[in-house]
C-alpha cells in the first residue's frame, strides 16, 4: 500500500510540475505587458521600465517560472498588478466563498442523488424508476446558469425566501452565509444529482447480478440485507470516481454560477483580472483548480487503493 | 429502431434544420432592433415575443442554433481527430514508453476543465468564438482517447486481428484497417455525448462572456442578456433555455438510442 501511495504521490508531482509549467508558458506568451497597460499609452519608458522591475516583470522567463512555483510551495503567489496585494490573500478570500459553495453542492448532489439512485435501482423497469431516470435525464440537459437564473425569479423575486445575489461574508453569521449560498448550491448540485443518480442506479444493478449477491441471498440474508451488508461497498466505487471528478467540475461550476448571484469568489476574482490584465492572478486561480482537480484524483485513487486491494497491484 | 433514437433523433434534427434554414429564410432579421416592439410576450407575429431591443427572439434562436451546433461539432471533430489516433497508437503499443506518456498526457489535460481552458486562452488571446472550439476540443482530446484505447485493447486480444499481424500487416495499418471500424460504433455513440456536452459547455462559457461575442448571437449570450430582466420578461430567460434543454435532451436520448441501436453491450462514460 505503501509503494503504491508513493508511486501515486510521485506521478502527483510531476503531473502538478508540468502543468505549472504549461500554465506558466501558456500565460506568458500574452501579448501586451501589464506594466505598460497599467500606466496608460503616454507612460514615460522610464516610467514603464521602474514599474516592470518593480512587478519583477524585467528578469528572465525561468527565473520568474521558478520565483513563481517556489513561492507557490511557501503560499506566496505573488503581488497582484492591479491590487498591489499579495494574490494569496485575495485568493483565501474568495476561497471563503468558492470552496464553502462547492462543498455545500457537493453534500446536496449526494444527498439527493444516493436515495434517488437507490430507489430506482430497487424499482428497476417499474413506474417509479421509469419516472426517477426520465427526471435526471431532464436534470443532465439543464444548464446549470439557467437554472440558478429560474431559482431566483421563483424564490428571490417572487416568494421572496431568498435574496437574489450578493454575499454578506461570514462575519455576519454562519446562517446568513449559509442562506446566501443556497439557491447557488442547489442550482449547481441537482444537474450533477442527476448523473449521480444514474451512476448510483446503474452501479447497484451491475452488483446485483453478482453471484457473491446470490450467494448472500442462498445463505439467508434478506434482499435488504444482503444489499447493505455486501453490495453498497462495492456499488460505492464508481459512484466515488464520479463525485470526485464532480467536486472539480463544481469548483470549476461555480465559477459560472457566481456571476448569477454576483457573489465575490474565485469567478469573480479571475474575470476581473482577465479584464485588467492582471496576468499573476489568473495564473495563480487557474493553478489552484488544476491543483485541486490532480488532488482530489489522488485523493480518489488512495480511497480505492484501500477499499480493494486488487488495484494496488495497478500502476 | 428504439423510442429513444427517435424521439432523440427529432428532437435534435428539429434545431439543426432550424439552423441550416436561418442561412436562407429566418421569420425576421435577428438583428433587426425595432424599439416601439421590445418586450413583447410571445405571440403573432413574434411566435417567441421580441428582446429589450424588439429583435424577434424565433430568428435569434434559430440564428444561435448555428453559433451552438458549429461550437459543439468542430470541437467534437477535434477531439476525435486528435483523440482517436493517440488512443490506437497507446493501445497498439500497450505497455511501451508511448502508452504510458500518451495515458499520462491525457490525465494531464483531464486536470484543465474546459472552463479553465477558456479562461487561459482568453486571458492570452481575448475572447471568442474561437475560443470556445479550441476549448471544448481540447477537453474532448483526453476523452476520445481513453474510449479508443481501452476499446482497441479487448480488440487487440482478438483472433481475427492475430490472423492479420501472422499475415505480416504492420500495427498501424490493423490499427486502421481492423481495429477503427470495430471501434467506430462507440465513437459514435460517444461523439453524441461529447456533442451534447459541447452545446452545454457553450452556452455556458458564452454566458460568461468567454464564448462568442456580439454581434454574434448565442444562446448563452441570449441568456446573459436576459439576466437583469428576468424578473419582469421571463420569455426572455425561458425560451433560449428551452432551445438548450430541448437540443441537449434530444441528443443525450439519441445517443442511449444509438447505443442500444447499434450495440447493447456498448457502455459509455459519461461524467
Amino acid at each position: 500500500m505503501l509503494r503504491y501511495a508513493l508511486k501515486r504521490l510521485l506521478s502527483l508531482l510531476l503531473s502538478l510540475a508540468v502543468a505549472s509549467l504549461v500554465i506558466f508558458f501558456v500565460i506568458e506568451v500574452a501579448p501586451g505587458d501589464p506594466a505598460s497597460f497599467m500606466l496608460g499609452i503616454n507612460a514615460q519608458p522610464e516610467t514603464v521600465a521602474a514599474l516592470r522591475s518593480e512587478l519583477g516583470l524585467d528578469v528572465a522567463k525561468w527565473q520568474r517560472y521558478l520565483d513563481w512555483t517556489g513561492g507557490m510551495l511557501t503560499g506566496d503567489f505573488g503581488t497582484s498588478y492591479t491590487y498591489r496585494t499579495p494574490v494569496a490573500e485575495m485568493i483565501r478570500d474568495r476561497l471563503w466563498v468558492s470552496l464553502p459553495l462547492a462543498l455545500y453542492a457537493l453534500t446536496l448532489s449526494t444527498a439527493i442523488a444516493f436515495p434517488a439512485g437507490i430507489y430506482a435501482a430497487s424499482r428497476r423497469g417499474k413506474p417509479g424508476d421509469i419516472a426517477v431516470m426520465g427526471a435526471t435525464q431532464i436534470g443532465v440537459a439543464v444548464p446549470n446558469f439557467w437554472f440558478a437564473m429560474m431559482l431566483v425569479l421563483i424564490f428571490a423575486v417572487n416568494l421572496r425566501w431568498f435574496s437574489a445575489g450578493g454575499f454578506a461574508g461570514w462575519d455576519t453569521g454562519v446562517w446568513t452565509g449559509i442562506r446566501s449560498l443556497t439557491l447557488p448550491a442547489i442550482s449547481l448540485a441537482l444537474p450533477q444529482a442527476a448523473i449521480l443518480a444514474r451512476v448510483m442506479r446503474s452501479s447497484l444493478l451491475d452488483i446485483l447480478g453478482e453471484d457473491f449477491m446470490r450467494t448472500a441471498r442462498a445463505k439467508g440474508l434478506s434482499r435488504r440485507q444482503a444489499l447493505w451488508r455486501h453490495g453498497m461497498r462495492n456499488a460505492l466505487i464508481p459512484v466515488l470516481t464520479i463525485i470526485g471528478l464532480q467536486f472539480s467540475f463544481l469548483l470549476a461550476g461555480s465559477i459560472i454560477i457566481e456571476q448569477v448571484f454576483y457573489l465575490p469568489g474565485l469567478g469573480r476574482l479571475v474575470f476581473q483580472s482577465i479584464s485588467s490584465r492582471d496576468l499573476i492572478v489568473v495564473e495563480s486561480v487557474v493553478m489552484l483548480l488544476v491543483f485541486s482537480v490532480i488532488l482530489v484524483n489522488f485523493l480518489v485513487d488512495l480511497a480505492y487503493a484501500l477499499v480493494d486491494p486488487r488495484l494496488r497491484a495497478r500502476t | 429502431m428504439n423510442r429513444n433514437l427517435i424521439i432523440g433523433g427529432l428532437l435534435s434534427s428539429l434545431f439543426v434544420l432550424a439552423a441550416l434554414l436561418s442561412f436562407v429564410w429566418t421569420p425576421f432579421d435577428h438583428a433587426a432592433m425595432d424599439i416601439p416592439a421590445k418586450l413583447k410576450l410571445p405571440g403573432a407575429p413574434h411566435w417567441f415575443g421580441t428582446d429589450h431591443f424588439g429583435r424577434d427572439m424565433f430568428s435569434m434562436i434559430m440564428v444561435g442554433a448555428r453559433t451552438s451546433i458549429a461550437v459543439a461539432l468542430v470541437a467534437v471533430g477535434i477531439g476525435m481527430a486528435l483523440g482517436v489516433p493517440l488512443g490506437l497508437t497507446a493501445a497498439a503499443r500497450k505497455g511501451s514508453w508511448l502508452d504510458e506518456l500518451i495515458m499520462r498526457g491525457n490525465d494531464l489535460v483531464f486536470a484543465f476543465p474546459s472552463l479553465v481552458i477558456a479562461i487561459l486562452i482568453t486571458a492570452v488571446f481575448g475572447a471568442g468564438a474561437l475560443n470556445a472550439i479550441i476549448a471544448i476540443g481540447i477537453f474532448n482530446i483526453p476523452v476520445f482517447a481513453r474510449i479508443t484505447r481501452s476499446a482497441a485493447l479487448s480488440l487487440w486480444e482478438r483472433d481475427f486481428i492475430l490472423t492479420a499481424r501472422v499475415s505480416g500487416k504492420s500495427s498501424a495499418r490493423i490499427s486502421f484497417e481492423h481495429i477503427l471500424p470495430n471501434v467506430m460504433n462507440l465513437l459514435i455513440v460517444q461523439g453524441t455525448i461529447q456533442f451534447s456536452l459541447g452545446i452545454l459547455a457553450e452556452a455556458g462559457l458564452s454566458y460568461v462572456g468567454l464564448g462568442a461575442q456580439p454581434p454574434t448571437p448565442s444562446w448563452g449570450r441570449m441568456l446573459a442578456d436576459a439576466q437583469t430582466m428576468v424578473s419582469f420578461a421571463p420569455h426572455l430567460a425561458l425560451v433560449p433555455g428551452m432551445a438548450i434543454i430541448l437540443t441537449v435532451l434530444g441528443l443525450n436520448l439519441m445517443g442511449d438510442g444509438l447505443r442500444d441501436y447499434l450495440d447493447p453491450r456498448l457502455r459509455v462514460v459519461r461524467t
